[in-house]
């Protein structure tokens, strides 16, 4: 196996943990807030089709990312409006919105199916940087969206951990009640905290019809928005430990297509005879050997997860 | 005509409040003047948290209106109600359990960024201004129930709070804390603030409080403006609109039965993994009351869920009627025979979003089947039973528990438990919190269940009600049985040392 082949592995790493990472980092801020998003994988779709479309018309990608981020905030709006404005069941809710999402996705994008688009995010070396040996071009040789990914997450974290914003945030999260007696608005935060996930989901969208599978099929998204749901648990709903957990889901994601290639063997294993329907079960079955750890390590003290994660809040309920 | 009330700090006038099925307020109404203590007494129901919870902006009242210092107030969330210088302490703390003292006190009031020592800095500042101890960095859920209630008032000063609701303060605090908060309160007062204190305890109202409201059935029965010369009769017998709020009757001697439960050297761990119970033994034999005393805390929580199976002990072992149950199942020994009156009524007792129905069958579901399934005729008869038979007050049968007082969810529990006619029932403070009339409802039911041939294990931190009806003492002092006391013959003082930690010599 050549060197070329192992950098490109990790390339494809870093972009597909950027795609899942973005995604995750939304979904953990709405559920930091206290509600549960299922609807990652819809806002993804919608999020990909539009913003290919407004690739298409305007040329800019980067118009086309804040498209994107856009409708899929408004989309996370729906989920808010049914889930936290109503108090319906946000199991329900998200589940509905992944499905309508998709299928409302392949309606909108009936036309452009593909079509090839004539931008695309470019890839950007960081000055100095981009020279280090493989680091260089696994790091630093990427499109910009990966380093917003990265400022996004410090950025998220900064605001959760060291803001008056955050501070409420995780609060609302913890205790509605507790947020709503000292006088912030339950659904304000809520409803805000939803509307950026989706935001965030969307743009990650965008960033998959628009550079790392450029054009618009049905259903391109393909998992991966339940990728980011369970990255959120597999992150303990931390933005540090996601990137992390991005980076281990990235690869797993980034070796699929070229596990036939590796003619490794690994341990007594032929790597190239795995299957890589396997290989796309080892997010999940990770997440669920995390949240095994995670309940034995926190069975004296509280769990990381937020604990009115899923529950409505109605003031007067007695 | 604002001016004549502007001496008040508080004017509730006319409060009307309405839930599905209960008027929960009619009318009441409830002035305090600046910098007093005002005691706002009355039975479970008759609407002093609904009162207050609508001077907190939780509740929007139906009727009548809030004044706060001379001005009319329409308060549309708690925010409005803590900009208007209203600090509220629930009877459950509102506290984030995840986060530290110092995010919980400041939440709501925060700097727009934290800068990390800072507002740990200053929490620790107010907490030593007011005498009221709280480390700022620990995470709430490591504190005991008395050191949360610190930082629920500290929270309040935090917002310079001028008015300060405590809704059943001392409930979960030792004699030592309840005393400790009494001071604190009359400095509050003397810098100006006013105080609304929710009490059940008459004797710790009379002694902190300046001012007393009472409230019936949601409307203000009587209103004292100084109660340094209130006979506490005068005021128990205002509460319940009868004069029977007296002592209680010592049941009549009875010849022990056989034993019914037996523990042998039974050790058992807390929540945190650290040991709470040291090899306790004792029995409870059929005909008496055995009580166990002491500070809350010192294990009694531990030791009762290790009885009724919800906790495995580290070590000994539990008999029921001679069988060894150590290993059964909750379900297996109710079955054979145990009961259990829990702590947390409403969570551990009760489902609380369950209906009334559902929680009566909720034990004895297996009765109420006609072939595979339950039958819905034979449960609302069986839990109509139980309400005519204990006395329960109910709206509709379907609705959600949660909607009753406590008293009346306590009558139903005992109910339940007592349905299929236990051996033996454990029961962790039945009485707590419930109006006069709802204990000696509930303290008759352990007398009589006493009677019929139930041992009764009584865990209780009210030493009047555990003298008055336990056949044998065991006083309970971190995690170890300190001894064995008969309650006719040993003075309060032996008992209280026991109590601390020091047996008699």
């Amino acid at each position: 196996m050549s060197e070329a082949a192992v950098i490109g592995l990790f390339v494809a790493t870093v972009q597909f943990a950027t795609l899942v990472y973005l995604a995750a980092l939304g979904e953990l801020i709405a559920e930091r807030a206290g509600v549960l998003n299922l609807g990652v994988e819809g806002m993804m779709a919608m999020g990909a089709v539009s913003g290919f479309m407004v690739g298409l018309e305007t040329g800019s990608p980067w118009a086309a990312f804040v498209v994107a981020a856009a409708v899929g905030a408004l989309v996370g709006g729906f989920h808010a409006l049914i889930s936290v404005v109503l108090g319906a069941d946000q199991v329900v809710s998200g589940l509905a919105l992944t499905i309508g999402g998709v299928g409302l996705a392949a309606y909108v994008g009936r036309n452009v199916g593909g079509r090839i688009p004539e931008t695309k995010f470019t890839d950007m070396s960081i000055i100095g940087l981009s020279e280090i040996r493989w680091f260089g071009d696994i790091f630093f040789n990427q499109p910009p969206v990966v380093y917003l990914a990265v400022l996004l997450g410090a950025g998220s974290w900064f605001v959760l951990a060291r803001t008056r914003l955050g501070l409420a945030l995780r609060a609302v999260g913890e205790s509605a009640p507790t947020t709503d007696a000292v006088g912030h608005s339950v659904v304000g935060l809520r409803v805000a905290a939803v509307m950026v996930g989706g935001g965030l989901a969307g743009a990650a969208g965008s960033f998959l019809s628009l550079y790392m599978a450029p054009g618009w099929t049905e259903g391109m998204v393909a998992g991966r928005g339940w990728i980011a749901v369970a990255l959120v648990i597999f992150g303990a709903w931390k933005p540090g430990r996601l990137a992390a957990g991005a980076l281990l889901f990235g690869f797993t994601l980034a070796l699929q297509p070229r596990l036939q290639s590796f003619d490794i063997n690994f341990l007594g294993l032929q790597v190239n005879q795995i299957s890589p329907a396997l290989l796309g079960m080892l997010p999940f079955l990770l997440t669920v050997a995390v949240l095994v750890v995670i309940s034995w390590r926190y069975r004296h003290g509280p769990s990381p997860a937020p604990a009115s994660l899923g529950i409505a809040y109605r003031r007067e309920e007695r | 005509m604002a001016v004549a009330q502007s001496d008040h700090a508080v004017w509730l006038r006319g409060i009307e409040k309405h839930f599905p099925g209960v008027i929960a307020c009619d009318g009441a109404e409830l002035k305090v003047r600046a910098g007093t203590i005002h005691a706002l007494l009355g039975e479970n129901g008759a609407g002093k948290t609904t009162m207050v919870n609508v001077l907190a902006g939780v509740y929007r009242p139906d009727g009548g209106d809030v004044w706060v210092h001379g001005q009319r107030q329409v308060f549309r969330s708690p925010a409005d109600a803590i900009a208007a210088g209203v600090g509220m302490v629930h009877q459950e703390f509102r506290l984030v359990p995840s986060l530290t003292v110092a995010e919980n006190i400041v939440l709501g009031a925060a700097p727009a960024f934290l800068r990390s020592g800072e507002i740990e800095q200053k929490v620790a500042e107010l907490s030593n201004t007011y005498g009221l101890a709280a480390d700022p960095t620990r995470p709430v859920w490591q504190l005991s129930m008395g050191e949360r209630q610190r930082v629920e008032i500290l929270k309040a000063l935090w917002r310079d709070a001028s008015v300060l609701v405590m809704d059943e303060p001392t409930a979960v605090l030792t004699p030592a804390e309840a005393a400790e908060l009494g001071l604190t309160l009359r400095a509050m007062a003397e810098e100006g603030r006013s105080v609304i204190y929710i009490s059940h305890k008459l004797d710790q109202v009379v002694a902190f409080c300046d001012e007393a409201t009472v409230l019936r059935r949601g409307k203000t029965t009587a209103t004292f403006s100084d109660l340094m010369d209130v006979d506490l009769a005068e005021l128990a017998e205002k509460m319940v609109g009868t004069a029977t709020a007296g002592n209680i009757e010592r049941p009549e001697p009875l010849e022990p039965g056989p034993a019914v439960l037996s523990l042998e050297n039974i050790s058992a761990c807390n929540d945190r993994g650290l040991a709470a119970v040291h090899d306790i033994c004792m029995q409870v034999c059929a005909n008496e009351i055995v009580g166990i005393v002491g500070v809350s805390g010192n294990g009694q929580k531990e030791l009762a869920e290790v009885i009724t199976g919800l906790r495995q002990p580290t070590g000994g072992k539990v008999s029921l009627s001679g069988e060894d149950i150590t290993a059964a199942s909750p379900s297996a020994r109710y079955a054979r025979g145990l009961a259990y009156v829990p702590e947390d009524r409403l969570g551990v007792g009760l489902a609380p979003k369950m209906s009334v129905v559902d929680n009566a069958v909720v034990r004895s579901y297996r009765s109420q089947r006609r072939g595979l399934f339950l039958a819905a005729s034979k449960c609302v008869a069986f839990c109509r039973g139980l309400v005519e038979r204990f006395g329960v007050r109910v709206g509709r049968l379907n609705d959600p528990i949660a909607g009753l007082s406590g008293g009346n969810l306590q009558r139903l529990l005992l109910g339940r438990e007592l349905a299929e006619e236990p051996k033996i029932l454990v029961a962790a403070q039945p009485s707590r919190g419930l109006d006069v009339q709802g204990v000696a409802a509930i303290q008759g039911h352990l007398v009589e269940q006493r009677r019929s041939g139930v041992g009764v294990l009584l865990i209780s931190e009210d030493l009047d009600e555990l003298l008055a009806l336990a056949d044998r003492l065991l006083v309970m002092f971190e995690g170890r049985i300190m001894g064995e006391y008969g309650p006719d013959v040993t003075p309060r003082t032996i008992l209280g040392a026991a109590m601390a930690g020091m047996p008699p010599q």
